[in-house]
């Protein structure tokens, strides 16, 4: 348990947060991955351990199957199958990891899609018998829509091919070769065999050829901190904050979450919709007033007048203000059984805001595998990717998705059910 | 770390902060379930946190077995008077003796299992359409489906095959009348996490967290208290022992771990070398590989 006990009260409270995603389907060794970062990095406890020793017995498996960490509900096990997004937790002295752990199946992409929404880096298996493969590329296309700045290729299986460097760096190519018509900035390859450990927390002695850091050094050491938007201040107000005591009679403070930009008190800023001006007076927090607040802090803050302000406006600065709009165009992922209706009515949300909407427009689907428009079939059913024209019944505040996660990012909620039905990215 | 970016425990607060004020923001009705536990206790504090400075907008709701540790509703009483909160119980013992359940007889006999029906009736009695709780998805399998955001039936139901997806930070609270929601705001925290940020945070616990000397028998590899209300075997004979609690549930499930671990401090250190699981000590969780699973899909937390 060398790792964990290294963890002492002070490096623990230095340490960043890194969530990232796991894509991969039930034969390329997802699981196994997953199970050997946990069990080398000494996150297992005993009774987790004792518990798929056990069913590995139970199942007639030889060795301790490591996948068995990540079995779920009773439903999946009796199936074989993983139903839903699962999260799983390790840290090591540097870091510590939320993993959202996707499963390959059917509603593949609506389950990935949910867990790279808040992932700052992705995992895509490659099995390296196979090479790069229909799937690779749908989860390299996935990983770019939403935006995840960091996508680690880990060719598994590399004991299958003996170790072979030449069957490495073909896979890379062609991999690079397909990303270079994606978003993607930060991309790496690192050849591995999840069942032996090879490169994953150790580094491999069976390939001296391999220069570059094991899966677990990238994870510790990947720079993360840019990942927000220091750059366009935004606040969407979450919640007004009136305590109505005697000594803070007069006081109304703006909680949220700080979505992007750096706030400083003092700072001319701007209320939208009212587009009203005024001055920020402080920025609140239990522990005291801070000078300054960036994403993703949550604060309160006080203006200097008197603005009438509620949930869903937005403060900004006037030399850097979001669109408003209410007609635009998103990429949208269809997440329910039951398709989009055309010209159906949804309700939308965009940060703290809410408005009704419709699709206008259906103007393409992309064949996820291919990355080929598709013009001529309009329905959208589960699954599905689309571009879209949406129409709200009010203005929204938005950024473009790949400028901001935060203010680009759109739910569309079902009217008659109140399901969540489709998610977008404003193009 | 670099001027503009969080350490993890910041950012889980933050992230904690955010979910705590979208339920204050989407609900009319919310309710904080406080067991007297050390992560409702987090989350209390989280919620004070959320709202200064104005006092935390919804009532914190304890179902009383009447099978606590009395050191856990001193220290619920004393909590909730020092942080000005209004406490609604619900109590188990009344739900037996109106004849809405049947208790448990022998020897492993719990209420643990009869709290969600005194939950469900609480939140129906006062009309709840949100439950906030300090469940984390690290502690068990079932959990680690969970989202922040839960819905349930009008029977109080989880259907884990029918869980609205939850992406970025935008959370759907809609709900059809009588249905409510159950909400996560510490899910992405781990038993390290919430040790360190009470260490961090200078938070006061029951003091049945650190080790401490107590009358208990061994049933099944775990340390039970010697009380009234277990029935204990002629062979579980009680020993006194330097222990501590590692989660504070009902007496009759909650075991102790031996332990010399006085302060916070030490608690960390021991929790860093742990070789099992915080649930480890459940006996809850031990009737079956899906225990947790079927109580969460009749209403249980």
């Amino acid at each position: 348990m060398e790792n964990q006990q290294n963890i002492d009260s002070g490096s623990y409270l230095n340490m960043e947060l890194l969530r990232f995603t796991t894509a991969g389907s039930v034969d390329d060794g997802k699981s196994t991955l997953i199970g050997r970062l946990l069990y080398d990095s000494k996150s297992i406890f005993e009774d987790q351990y004792e518990a798929i020793e056990e069913s590995s017995k139970r199942k007639g498996e030889e060795h301790v199957n490591l996948a068995h960490l990540t079995d779920g509900l009773r439903a999946e096990r009796e199936q074989g199958i993983t139903i839903d997004v699962a999260y799983r937790y390790f840290a090591t002295p540097k870091r510590k990891f939320i993993i959202a752990d996707t499963p390959g199946h059917i509603q593949y992409t609506r389950n990935m899609v949910t867990g790279a929404s808040t992932a700052n880096l992705a995992i895509v298996l490659v099995d390296a018998r196979k090479g790069m493969v229909e799937q690779t590329s749908r989860h390299s296309f996935i990983a770019s829509l939403l935006g995840i700045p960091h996508v680690v290729y880990c060719i598994n299986k590399m004991d299958l091919v003996d170790y072979s460097e030449e069957t490495f760096n073909k896979i890379k190519e062609d991999i690079q070769n397909f990303s270079a018509k994606l978003e993607t900035k930060d991309i790496h390859f690192i050849p591995i065999s999840a069942l032996n450990g090879d490169n994953v927390v150790h580094k491999s002695e069976n390939m001296p050829w391999y220069e570059g850091t094991t899966l677990m050094y990238l994870l510790e050491n990947i720079h993360i901190a840019s990942d927000h938007n220091h750059r366009d201040c935004r606040f969407p107000v979450q919640y007004v904050i009136r305590p109505q005591s005697k000594e803070l009679h007069d006081y109304r403070g703006y909680a949220g979450r700080i979505a992007g930009g750096i706030f400083k008190a003092g700072d001319e800023v701007k209320v939208l919709p009212s587009g009203k001006t005024s001055k920020i007076k402080s920025i609140d927090t239990f522990d005291g007033s801070v000078e300054e607040a960036f994403a993703p802090m949550s604060v309160t803050i006080t203006l200097e007048d008197e603005v009438d302000i509620s949930r869903g406006d937005m403060i900004v600065r006037e030399n850097n203000q979001p669109e408003v709009v209410a007609d635009f165009d998103v990429m949208l992922c269809w997440m329910n059984d039951k398709g989009l209706m055309p010209s159906g009515k949804y309700y939308i949300r965009n940060t703290s805001n809410e408005a009704r909407c419709m699709v206008t427009e259906i103007k393409y689907k992309v064949d996820i595998n291919t990355l080929h428009r598709i013009e001529d079939d309009k329905n959208i059913s589960m699954n599905d990717i689309a571009r879209v024209s949406l129409k709200t019944t009010k203005p929204l505040f938005v950024d473009r998705y790949s400028r901001n996660r935060n203010t680009g990012s759109i739910i569309l909620i079902d009217e008659a059910t109140n399901e969540t039905v489709a998610a977008g990215m404003i193009v | 770390m670099q001027k503009y970016s969080l350490t993890h425990l910041k950012e889980l607060e933050s992230e904690a902060i955010y979910v705590l004020r979208e339920v204050a923001a989407q609900f009319e009705r919310p309710a904080l379930l406080f067991s007297g536990g050390k992560d409702s206790i987090v989350v209390a504090h989280l919620a004070r946190k959320a709202f200064y400075p104005a006092a935390i907008p919804f009532p914190l709701v304890h179902i009383d077995t009447g099978h606590n540790f009395p050191e856990t509703i001193t220290f619920r009483d004393e909590f909730v008077k020092k942080i000005g909160a209004q406490l609604i119980v619900g109590s188990v013992q009344q739900s037996i003796d109106e004849g809405k359940v049947v208790e448990e007889q022998g020897l492993n006999a719990s209420r643990n299992k009869l709290q969600t029906v005194t939950l469900l009736d609480t939140i129906e009695q006062n009309k709840f359409d949100a439950c906030m709780g300090g469940a984390r998805r690290d502690e068990e399998k079932a959990r680690a489906k969970e989202r922040f955001f839960s819905h349930r039936d009008a029977f109080g139901q989880w259907d884990p095959k029918n869980q609205r997806p939850e992406l970025w930070n935008i959370f759907n609270g809609k709900k059809h009348m009588g249905e409510h929601f159950r909400v996560f705001p510490i899910s992405n925290w781990t038993e390290m996490d919430v040790w360190q940020y009470i260490l961090s945070e200078n938070i006061e616990i029951p003091s049945i967290y650190l080790a401490h000397e107590r009358n208990v028998f061994n049933r099944d590899g775990v340390w039970m208290d010697v009380n009234d209300i277990i029935l204990r075997k002629d062979n579980e004979t009680p020993v006194k022992k330097i222990v501590r609690f590692r989660t504070i549930g009902d007496m009759t499930c909650t075991g102790a771990v031996e332990s010399t671990a006085d302060t916070l401090e030490k608690v960390i250190q021991e929790v860093a070398a742990a070789r099992t699981t915080e649930r480890g000590t459940r006996a809850d969780d031990k009737r079956s590989e899906a225990a947790m699973e079927d109580r969460k899909k009749e209403g249980y937390f």
